[in-house]
């Protein structure tokens, strides 16, 4: 009798087990339904940045066309940036300035300069990447942020060209988006931090209304990028993303 | 002949002072000019961040500020500076970039016609190609940033940058000179401009990084400076406002402190080791005038004179040679000094250079050089005759008459 309760409570605790790792996602998985989230084929997106200098906070407007890692941005306000169109192929933005007539093309470690004085670099901005594309993830523990109960996913790169070799997310565990998140650079320093809030449903989709984004390395209480309109998989007409848009 | 030790080693000592106190102090008025006058003005906060050129923390109100200073230092010159950084771009006859690279600026007032910048700077000596600027919305690069930018005096370029509020600043401006500093850290990627055209560009009307203060004799006092840099910071500075002015001596800023103690070690090392080898070479001189008139010595001790008398008179007499040696070293080495202060020419051994250093290195004569070589000039001579002197002391009557019967 005390042989079969003994059976009985090792197989107990072997399903309690078996069950908790089959709860439990695997990084890669959850990055699969991170990028069913927030990631697209194509997107347009009508937003505005809030930047909080040292000193005084300014709001830039803009709208802007993605697919995968090309990109094409106009600056709608405020009257300074209004006309300023930014193009980004692959590792090169062209900048178009209508005070100056000018197309300036900005390449190489300068797409991680700040955008507009932000918080933002271009590479954050204008990147659409598959997370699970550029990525290998693993599942380091779990943390309550306000109610929601979140994995906490480390994330490794897998190509060299990325802006940030590791990534720290805090995926809430029933929508699958990250509300927390922690950027590195190779060396193990923290560069940026960002918070993801008013996560709405578009279609099947979770996404965030507003993402709040601290560089690290600058002074000011960092920027706000706030999502006015958001379309997922729109057609981009061929001539937006190319060099003809900007003028 | 022991006048003439003397001279030449006065005129040595007087030499070495002159050319040390001319060319690190050449290097500190370099220094003032370019980078951080005798006192600098800045907002707290870009005080602390001073290295990275934050003009997003600049000075407002300066145009206030700048009342101030002039009502409270009434003989002080103040000027205004900006540094900044950017992109710079050159366009192809398409409009599209053809070149470009990150330089680094400084905007100063080159256009008000009470302006000494440009003389401060000697900019028109630096000047390679083109010409000063003479009116807004023009632009002088370093020579070698030119050439790598392929573009030469009559191009347009186009600066990007971030205003003062942080948004993105892109403006043309037409290149009408180009200059080499002779310092690597200058010409790599430098830019002057004039500051009213940066303030336009940056978005910094009323506003300024930095505000330079030179003191009314033009040389740079450190207790002069202090006390001025302190009466303004009681006054003016509030270390709860990040914002409110903050002002600075030379010797605080950067490297300036170290600079100006090594400056100070420097000069006091190589006059002390040269005044000490001096020193024992005369003293030297005098020790062996001393012996070479010992048997003069001897004969006077055997004519009875008393041996305290002709002590005093050996030292007496080293202290006139001394004196005499000492004034015509002084003279020589003062001469030879005067020629040195119109400099001589290192600009080929500086090439290199990433210091902020001038490339024409001068004597500079200064009221020390008329007295630091009768230091050792008197007292070398005269302590080497005494100690030959000792000498006299230990000699006996009776010995001496046997030497002389010799």
């Amino acid at each position: 009798m005390i042989q079969i309760k003994h059976k009985v409570q090792i197989i107990a605790l072997m399903l309690l087990i078996t069950g908790t790792l089959w709860a439990q996602p695997s990084g890669d998985e959850i990055l699969d339904r991170i990028d069913a989230n927030m990631s697209s084929d194509t997107r347009y997106v009508k937003s505005k940045m809030v930047i909080h200098g040292p000193r005084s906070s300014r709001t830039v407007e803009s709208e802007s066309w993605t697919e995968g890692t090309d990109s094409f941005t106009e600056y709608l306000a405020p009257a300074r940036e209004k006309g300023t169109k930014m193009l980004k192929l692959e590792d090169k933005l062209w900048i178009f300035s209508p005070s100056t007539d000018r197309t300036i093309q900005i390449s190489g470690h300068m797409l991680r300069q700040s955008v507009m004085g932000s918080d933002l670099s271009y590479e954050d901005m204008m990147d659409d990447r598959k997370l699970s594309d550029v990525y290998d993830a693993g599942v380091i523990g779990s943390e309550t942020i306000g109610e929601t109960e979140c994995w906490i996913v480390e994330m490794r790169a897998t190509e060299e060209d990325v802006a940030y070799q590791m990534r720290k997310l805090w995926v809430d565990q029933s929508r699958y988006i990250p509300l927390k998140e922690e950027l590195y650079a190779k060396s193990g320093k923290l560069l940026k931090k960002t918070e993801l809030s008013n996560i709405t449903k578009h279609g099947s989709r979770w996404y965030p209304g507003k993402i709040t984004f601290k560089d690290m390395l600058k002074q000011g209480a960092g920027t706000e990028f706030i999502v006015d309109e958001i379309i997922f998989d729109v057609e981009i007409p061929e001539h937006v993303l190319s060099k003809a848009s900007l003028r | 002949m022991p006048a003439l030790v003397v001279a030449i080693g006065v005129t040595l000592v007087v030499l070495m002072q002159c050319w040390v106190t001319g060319v690190l102090g050449d290097m500190i008025v370099f220094n003032a000019n370019f980078a951080t006058g005798h006192v600098k003005v800045m907002s707290q906060a870009y005080s602390e961040n001073v290295d990275q050129t934050p003009n997003d923390l600049a000075l407002l109100g300066t145009e206030e500020v700048l009342q101030n200073l002039s009502a409270d230092y009434p003989g002080m010159e103040w000027v205004e500076r900006i540094q900044f950084g950017g992109l710079v771009d050159s366009p192809d006859a398409y409009g599209e970039t053809k070149a470009q690279g990150p330089g680094a600026g400084m905007a100063v007032d080159l256009l008000s016609p009470e302006s000494k910048e440009a003389e401060r700077l000697n900019l028109e000596k630096f000047l390679v190609r083109g010409r000063m600027i003479q009116a807004p919305g023009e632009i002088i690069l370093s020579d070698e940033f030119a050439t790598k930018l392929e573009v030469k005096p009559g191009d347009q370029v186009t600066l990007i940058s971030t205003t003062m509020y942080g948004a993105m600043s892109i403006t043309n401006f037409s290149v009408c000179g180009t200059i080499k500093f002779g310092a690597t850290a200058l010409d790599r990627g430098g830019i002057v401009a004039d500051i009213n055209s940066i303030r336009m560009a940056l978005d910094m009307q009323d506003a300024t990084g930095e505000i330079l203060g030179y003191l009314p004799e033009g040389d740079y006092d450190d207790l002069q400076a202090g006390a001025i840099s302190e009466a303004f910071n009681d006054k003016y500075n509030d270390t709860s406002d990040e914002f409110s002015p903050v002002m600075l001596t030379l010797r605080e800023q950067g490297t300036m402190t170290m600079y100006l103690d090594m400056v100070e070690y420097f000069r006091s090392i190589i006059i002390g080791i040269f005044m000490v080898a001096m020193a024992i070479v005369l003293w030297n001189s005098g020790l062996l005038g001393g012996l070479r008139r010992y048997g003069e010595m001897g004969l006077r001790i055997a004519i009875g004179e008393e041996k305290r008398h002709i002590y005093r008179s050996l030292i007496t007499e080293s202290l006139f040679i001394g004196l005499a040696g000492s004034v015509l070293g002084t003279a020589i080495g003062l001469f030879f000094a005067s020629l040195l202060t119109k400099g001589i020419d290192i600009g080929g051994m500086t090439g290199n250079s990433s210091m902020m250093m001038q490339s024409v290195m001068k004597a500079r004569i200064t009221p020390e050089a008329y007295y630091i070589g009768f230091i050792p000039g008197v007292l070398a001579t005269a302590l080497g005759t005494a100690l030959a002197g000792i000498g006299i002391f230990k000699r006996k009557t009776a010995q001496l008459f046997k030497e002389l019967q010799a």
